[in-house]
């Protein structure tokens, strides 16, 4: 549909249940649904003669750790046919094992590789679940929050052991983080005393 | 008798002048035909995504040069349009012509060094040599700009750095008038090559559907005759008041490609021909002094302008909570920021989309089928920088 207002009112007559939201930002449409429907949700939005969303741009997930549902998977599509861009969303929680759409899309492989290797996440079904873009026996996974901007090992040459050794990161000086509080928004006691003379006016 | 013929695994890389960068492709190969391609990335993996999330705004810019260190220009756009949108601030026209003019000029970088380096592959030395000569003109306009011929760190949200220096708009008309003579012998020597086209001809075909399955974008859907370009679909910056046309391939296959290539270029001239008689004096970035930093005049001034130039480089502007994705062109295709704000002066999240990303991994459905010597052919044309694939 060329219309954004139209294609909303159809993804919602279409999908009803399956989606729990939809809101047009930015000349996007944002969906939210649940991990059980993304595969329906995905094959609707191929194959629907008014959607046609026939590529699917990325996959990433967005970490949240203070939230119980921690992870947010976001998905990325495309029509050409329609010249419109559309984002899907559901949020998981941490070992939670999501379906993969390298059935659908066969591009989806590689993103949800990465996905895996960066943030932890599985997916049922993938025909090829590997680390993708760290080195082979890497640890962790380096986008989620919680993982330190400067890792945990470094690797170096070893002039004794004639070959490249890891080992644990050892700095001269830590990472410093410097929070800036604003005088531009007013720091917090000059905020609240601006606050209390306005109620008192 | 029957002899059991065991299949030969071959390293191809990571150490390999034809694998455009670090890329270690694991072929399976039945005598010389190959049965399965298995690209390992991750060789020249920086964590920019991670990085970007531990700096401001502004200090995330230097990091988009770093990915597709070809066309560095390109990638800084998308991330200022990202920003731009969600701050609702307004470019300047002068700003967006010169946004534009190094866009196109980052383009015609890229395709040159994509068109030679894919003909040194297959076997001729002379384009490297003279399309080069080419590439250091347009890095020297990159350095007259910005100080520096790769990675400029030019763009900015709400407009450019700073202004062109005296003389750089002549000379770019100047380049533009010579540079087609340059594209016609470099075609001279390819287009009608008998061993150029053996080599590229009917070599890694895609069809429409699977460049759409498989997330092509660029040049690589155009090859295959889809007429997709988002500078046309989805105009940013001043792109809807430019006169061009978009090469549309048939084929889809390694000639096809090269042939869009080739024509973009001459289009890339002739958007900057345009950009050059449209502009304007005027104001290169946005007037906001809460975003863009002021004039070093103006600090030994004005109290404000110091005061803001101060919190600008210690913490930053701040960026409401928002979300959105935002693409241009890259000369290798849709190159895609998804970006989080969360009101701080720093990104939550920042998604890089590299084009080259979604390319590389259909390496094993382009070449299977194909001979050893092919692999090479339908890697230049896949147009790989591993700085953008790798992140």
């Amino acid at each position: 549909m060329k219309n954004l207002e139209d294609l909303e009112k159809k993804i919602n007559s279409e999908l009803t249940t399956k989606i729990n939201n939809t809101e047009i930002k930015h000349n996007q449409i944002y969906i939210e649904t649940d991990k059980e429907f993304i595969i329906d949700v995905a094959i609707f939005l191929k194959t629907n003669q008014d959607t046609k969303f026939r590529q699917l741009v990325d996959i990433t997930v967005v970490d949240y750790p203070e939230q119980n549902q921690r992870f947010e998977v976001v998905y990325l599509f495309l029509s050409h046919e329609f010249n419109q861009r559309l984002i899907v969303k559901y949020s998981i929680a941490e070992n939670e094992v999501i379906p993969s759409l390298t059935s659908i899309f066969p591009s989806a492989n590689w993103m949800e590789r990465e996905v895996f290797d960066m943030y932890g996440v599985s997916f049922k079904d993938h025909p090829d679940l590997r680390r993708i873009l760290t080195d082979y026996g890497f640890e962790g996974h380096p986008l989620r929050k919680d993982f330190p901007l400067t890792g945990h090992s470094e690797v170096r040459y070893s002039e004794d052991q004639k070959k490249v050794i890891s080992e644990p990161v050892k700095l001269e000086q830590n990472y410093r983080n410097f929070d800036y509080e604003s005088p531009w928004a007013g720091t917090k006691y000059i905020k609240e005393e601006i606050e209390n003379n306005d109620k008192k006016n | 008798m029957t002899k059991k013929i065991k299949n030969l695994n071959l390293n191809f890389g990571p150490q390999h002048p034809a694998a455009h960068g670090v890329l270690r492709l694991i072929l399976e190969l039945d005598g010389e035909v190959v049965e399965k391609a298995d690209p390992h990335i991750g060789l020249l993996h920086r964590g920019t995504e991670k990085l970007i999330e531990n700096k401001t705004y502004m200090q995330a810019v230097p990091y988009f040069d770093r990915l597709d260190y070809v066309a560095p220009m390109n990638q800084e756009h998308a991330f200022a349009l990202a920003v731009e949108k969600i701050l609702k601030i307004d470019v300047p026209i002068r700003a967006q012509y010169i946004r534009v003019i190094f866009c196109e000029i980052g383009r015609i970088l890229s395709h040159i060094l994509n068109v030679t380096t894919q003909a040194l592959d297959v076997g001729a030395l002379t384009p490297s040599l003279w399309g080069f000569e080419e590439r250091e003109t347009l890095m020297t306009f990159y350095e007259r700009a910005s100080g520096s011929r790769l990675h400029a760190n030019y763009f900015r949200a709400g407009g450019v750095h700073q202004d062109l220096p005296k003389g750089l708009e002549e000379d770019i008309a100047k380049f533009c008038e010579t540079f087609p003579k340059i594209i016609n012998d470099l075609e001279s020597l390819l287009t009608d090559n008998r061993i150029f086209k053996q080599r590229n001809v009917d070599i890694g075909v895609v069809t429409k559907e699977d460049a759409l399955d498989y997330s092509f974008s660029g040049v690589m859907i155009r090859g295959s005759g889809v007429p997709w370009d988002l500078r046309k679909s989805q105009p940013y910056d001043c792109y809807e008041s430019l006169d061009f046309k978009i090469p549309v391939g048939k084929n889809g296959d390694c000639y096809d490609r090269y042939l869009c290539r080739i024509e973009e270029m001459k289009e890339s001239v002739s958007i900057i021909k345009q950009c050059l008689s449209k502009m304007e004096k005027g104001p290169i970035k946005s007037l906001d002094g809460k975003i863009s930093p002021p004039p070093k005049s103006e600090i030994k001034q004005s109290m404000e302008a110091l005061i803001h130039h101060f919190k600008l480089f210690t913490e930053g502007y701040r960026v409401p909570k928002d979300e959105i994705y935002t693409a241009v062109e890259a000369p290798k295709g849709e190159f895609g920021v998804y970006l989080i704000s969360d009101g701080s002066s720093k990104p939550y999240k920042c998604k890089i989309r590299a084009p080259g990303f979604s390319h590389l991994q259909s390496m094993d459905y382009l070449i299977k089928g194909h001979m050893l010597a092919d692999v090479p052919a339908v890697l230049g044309s896949l147009d790989i920088v591993f700085g953008e694939v790798d992140r």
